[in-house]
């Protein structure tokens, strides 16, 4: 064969392993996109603020982290074919099912109600009035959910994971020093030595990377997708180029904040973008668009997880390819959940700091909870057959699960008691 | 009245359904869970002890 026959061949492989790709893509790139939600945008932007590049480092362990906590549920869901809720009532057995069912339900209306303050202060920015915004999401994500197909459904909520991408020419817009990111960024260091508030805000790096109902989310949306067997190795690797996208994300939005905004007290992530208009009004823009971006994509996921998961356990009819009148309960849920979660910022005088604070604790209850099951579930050789944890993931999982415990554990104790570590 | 007894029958029905766990009580898998109910009781208790510090300074 010649040259050229064999470059033809070969790029026909690829090819086509690239088409593969592009078919089954979808459920790990949302889920670790939307990922960094509202809040997870907050984190980051405080992040930089305070610290510059130098926690750079630290966010580059997160991709590990996220990809084998995630990777498991591609498995669990590809080869039960059914949704998390549903694996830890049949597992576990009701009072398991219970816990988790209900605690979801909590920690996704709350965390939702986060998203919708992180969208009207994002568009408040430009002048639209919070009310405006909370009726357009609502008719937006019913539009989208409503179109009656998982594909179109996923097609759209990737073309928000798109937008997500802003924060990366807003970084180029900044002009960093490329040596400083390199040298300040890449070398494991703790600024100013290691103390409370460092560790909180390491703390908040961690639970905004892995959270609860991102694992519901994804092994509902990998059944509902339909993913079998074989597309495993797929659904991994596009697991872990979400997860490479999502903390390259961060990475840009810490370097946006550590460069312009370096030392300012960045409570929020609306008030970064304020303050980066003032610098470059271009950069604050995308800096507010990004942020209701992230709003809007993590209210996508996190309304479906709770349907999703009321549905497997109900026995309705819960898929994004049913039709309303075939699966009514379903998309009341997600209206319901959508709804009430969106009149709460427009609530005068909510206690919104305070739903914060709910949402790191209630969340640290679900995620060991989650976690543990996670891998009780990858241990059941009869379910899971070849496609069980094996001893090196079991090492690797394990390590992972006990340190996010601990230290998930430790930011919710400091949230309830913020004088405990001082 | 109808629709809140369905629904209760309904979680009776689930109740029932997932009565048995099905994954085998394995040491490994009862320490696990035994220790998450240690962890999540005490857990809840620090949230009522933080609720009830809470109520008591408004």
């Amino acid at each position: 064969m010649d040259f050229f026959s064999v470059l033809y061949f070969r790029f026909k492989k690829v090819w086509k392993a690239i088409r593969l790709y592009l078919v089954i893509a979808g459920p790990g790139l949302v889920v670790m996109i939307a990922d960094n939600d509202a809040g997870g945008i907050t984190t980051y932007a405080a992040t930089g603020a305070k610290y510059g590049y130098h926690l750079i480092w630290f966010l580059l362990l997160l991709i590990p982290v996220a990809y084998y906590v995630q990777e498991m549920t591609v498995r669990l869901g590809a080869v039960t074919k059914r949704g998390h809720a549903e694996a830890i009532f049949e597992s576990f057995g009701a009072f398991w099912g219970w816990f988790s069912l209900i605690d979801l339900m909590f920690v996704d209306w709350l965390t939702l109600v986060t998203e919708f303050v992180g969208m009207t202060a994002a568009l408040s920015i430009f002048g639209i009035p919070a009310w405006v915004t909370v009726v357009l999401v609502v008719l937006l994500m019913s539009i989208i959910v409503l179109n009656g197909r998982y594909w179109t459904w996923e097609k759209i909520a990737l073309g928000f994971c798109l937008l997500n991408l802003i924060y990366i020419p807003a970084a180029f817009m900044v002009n960093p020093s490329v040596s400083s990111i390199i040298g300040q960024g890449l070398i494991p260091n703790f600024p100013g030595g290691f103390n409370n508030e460092l560790f909180f805000l390491l703390m908040a790096n961690i639970g905004t990377t892995i959270a609860p109902w991102m694992l519901f989310f994804q092994q509902s949306s990998v059944v509902d997708k339909g993913l079998l067997e074989k597309d495993i190795k797929m659904g991994k690797l596009d697991t872990l180029i979400g997860s490479i996208i999502t903390v390259a994300v961060a990475i840009f939005i810490v370097i946006v904040t550590g460069t312009l905004l370096n030392g300012a007290p960045i409570d929020d992530a609306a008030t970064a973008a304020r303050m980066l208009m003032k610098t470059n009004h271009y950069i604050g823009a995308f800096m507010a668009i990004g942020l209701f971006d992230a709003g809007l994509l993590g209210a996508i996921c996190i309304s479906l997880a709770s349907s999703w998961a009321f549905g497997e356990i109900f026995g309705w009819a819960h898929s994004l390819n049913t039709k309303v009148k075939e699966a009514p309960w379903f998309y009341i849920s997600f209206f319901i959940t959508l709804a009430t979660a969106g009149v709460v910022p427009l609530i005068p005088g909510a206690p919104l700091v305070l739903i914060t604070l709910f949402v790191q604790v209630v969340a640290v209850t679900l995620l060991p909870a989650a976690l543990v099951f996670l891998i009780l579930l990858l241990n059941d050789k009869k379910t899971m057959g070849e496609y069980a944890n094996t001893r090196l993931q079991n090492t690797v999982s394990v390590i992972i699960v006990v340190l996010i415990i601990v230290l998930s554990t430790l930011y919710g104790v400091s949230a309830l008691f913020p004088n405990l570590f001082q | 009245m109808r629709t809140i007894k369905q629904f209760f029958s309904k979680i009776r029905e689930i109740n029932e359904r997932y009565a048995k766990p099905k994954v085998e009580m394995s040491r490994a898998v009862s320490f696990a869970l035994a220790a998450l109910r240690i962890y999540l009781f005490v857990l809840v208790l620090l949230m009522i002890y933080k609720f009830i510090t809470v109520i008591k300074i408004f």
